[in-house]
């Protein structure tokens, strides 16, 4: 057999042909289905196209986390949609608004696993990649399609390789090295393409980084974004799930579009500068901006290493006068567990608000928005213009570490000083 | 199809063309009232039915909102020619019937209010304004087909209709 890359072999596997090349276009045979509260919008195309029943109600996943708890009485009402419609249709994986974000709720609960083929309804689907699935993001009208059918095309992508080398310095992390990549390749830099992440730098990261990395797969445009499972994600497996699953690999000298080799040894922390996310600088470049309002959470950095991180530099400090520092844990095990190590008690006692699980201000719908001429600091992953409240506001993307500095200096900080 | 153009530049995201603060309704009506409002306030106002969109690299970049082309078709918008698409925003463009063309030649060679007339079949896309004719990739024939019958509810429904 003629070595194939990751998303080939997925795509092959899951289009029931016994190869596939980049470009051709494949009827999928979808393994998961997961849509939030966009699933009143799926429902009503569903009701349209007239199918009796889901394809296989163990496939799908739905959860809600955009707006919980509702935040308007129209979002009220789509909660109740969806909510009937899971009753009616006996849909076994539903996550009311207790859970958190889907991208870390899926993980957690098992139903992502190594090679199988993903579709959300949100475009940061790509993060499960991190656990070696082939998985993006769809709209809802092909969601509905996907519930009645199961199937999907899908076009073959072509695929980039990343190779990073080199331990990361102390007080940079993973999502520092996904800015610096998306600074580097542009906003439609892997624009259809898959990217493969791979080399030392994240074998050695954790399941928790490596889900940063292809969380903002998409940032680049990317379709999907994938690291390779290992041993790593075979221990956050275990107990998660007690499903079979074959990892899926690519082969060493399957036809790659093009191959990056980056040394990260000597990288510091990175910020996203206002208003597009390839608009990256060193920390040193944007330090000392004043800061209205931080934020520590979302799918990208609201899990516990994140939090960890955080709490190592705001612990028995005070958030800067005139800063609102708000926190969001990304899952309810996530908040459960930084409860009871008493990290959450410390970023309150340092002035934090401290917010329920969920996407909060991440989307600009409520809990926490921007007035114009504000400017905020944040750990998510869109910096987009009017993103989070006004337009008139400026959004800066960063680490954990990064905002926990600046929270407490009330200017945007290299935490490093904060770290001596 | 034939209309008067609106020019835009690169990265058009799809926070810019609907603002997450507007995504709690699903009133197509609602979302055309905001098309574009944070990038250019004046477009809900003034577009009318049958105008079309040029605009540069990577549009549609960002969320997987289908609102975003649903916002764009309500408020009148016949197609959106770009240097290139981000890809949810394509496929879903096309899956609600909204016609998407790319065309690398078409920002460089239209300003705002010029005349585009577009053979989606064909394609072909001329500037009638200068006189200029461009030529582009048509979709695939099954895209098409998902676009000529207005979008892949209605090609999915065929599946599940009761056969004579
Ligand atoms: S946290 Fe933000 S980026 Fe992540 S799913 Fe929620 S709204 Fe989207």
């Amino acid at each position: 057999m003629a070595p194939t890359t990751f998303a080939q072999k997925v795509l092959a596997q899951a289009s029931g042909e016994p190869a596939v090349e980049p470009g051709q276009i494949v009827n999928a045979r979808i393994d998961l289905a997961m849509s939030h509260e966009n699933a009143a919008l799926v429902l009503r195309s569903f009701r349209e196209i007239g199918a009796s029943q889901v394809w296989d109600r163990d496939k799908m996943v739905i959860l809600f986390d955009h707006r919980i708890p509702a935040n308007t009485t129209k979002a009220a009402e789509n909660h109740k949609a969806v909510r009937e419609f899971v009753r009616a249709e006996g849909l076994p994986h539903f996550y009311d608004m207790r859970e958190g974000i889907c991208h870390q709720v899926l993980p957690e609960k098992g139903h992502v696993r190594p090679g199988m083929l993903i579709v959300g309804s949100d475009s940061h689907t790509t993060s499960y990649g991190a656990l070696g699935a082939f998985s993006t993001g769809i709209g809802a009208t092909e969601m509905a399609s996907v519930w009645a059918t199961g199937e999907l095309w899908l076009k073959v992508p072509r695929t980039i390789r990343i190779r990073f080398e080199g331990d990361l310095l102390p007080g940079v992390m993973s999502k520092d090295v996904i800015l610096n990549v998306i600074g580097q390749l542009g906003a439609d830099g892997a624009d259809y393409r898959c990217v493969e992440y791979t080399g030392p730098t994240v074998d050695a990261m954790s399941v928790a980084s490596r889900l940063v990395l292809c969380n903002m797969a998409v940032e680049m445009g990317a379709k999907a974004g994938v690291c390779f499972p290992d041993q790593k994600v075979q221990r956050y497996l275990a107990g998660r799930t007690t499903k079979a699953y074959v990892p899926v690999v690519s082969d060493a000298d399957a036809p790659v579009e093009r191959t990056l080799e980056l040394d990260v040894s000597k990288l510091g922390p990175q910020v996203a500068c206002p208003h597009q996310v390839d608009n990256v600088r060193p920390v040193e470049e944007v330090e000392g901006l004043p800061i209205d309002q931080a934020l520590i959470g979302s799918c990208t950095n609201g899990r516990m290493e994140d939090l960890i991180a955080a709490a190592s530099l705001i612990s028995g400090q005070t958030v800067a006068e005139g800063v609102r520092l708000i926190i969001v844990p990304a899952s309810r095990e996530v908040y459960l567990e930084a409860m009871e190590r008493g990290i959450l008690a410390s970023f309150v006692r340092a002035g934090a608000l401290v917010l329920n699980p969920g996407c909060g201000p991440c989307l600009g719908a409520h809990q926490g928005l921007l007035a114009p001429g504000e400017r905020a600091i944040t750990t998510t992953n869109r910096n987009f213009r009017g993103r989070m409240g006004s337009p008139e506001a400026e959004i800066y993307l960063a680490s954990p570490l990064t905002v926990a500095a600046s929270a407490i200096k009330g200017v945007v900080t290299d935490p490093r000083r904060l770290m001596l | 199809m034939k209309g008067r153009v609106w020019r835009y530049g690169d990265h058009v995201n799809t926070d810019l063309i609907i603002s997450g603060r507007y995504l709690d309704d699903y009133d197509p009506r609602h979302l055309a009232r905001h098309a574009l409002e944070d990038l250019d306030p004046v477009f809900s106002q003034d577009v009318r039915y049958g105008d079309i969109i040029v605009a540069g690299r990577n549009f549609g970049c960002g969320s997987s909102r289908e609102q975003a082309p649903v916002a764009l078709k309500t408020a009148g918008v016949a197609a959106v020619v770009a240097t290139s698409f981000a890809r949810i925003f394509y496929r879903n463009a096309i899956n609600i019937g909204l016609p998407v063309v790319e065309c690398p030649e078409a920002h460089a060679n239209f300003h705002v209010g010029e005349i585009a007339l577009i053979n989606i079949e064909k394609g072909i896309l001329v500037n009638e304004s200068t006189g200029r004719t461009m030529r582009f990739d048509p979709l695939p024939p099954f895209l098409l087909e998902i676009l000529r019958s207005g979008g892949l509810v209605s090609t999915t429904r065929k599946r599940f209709q009761p056969k004579p």
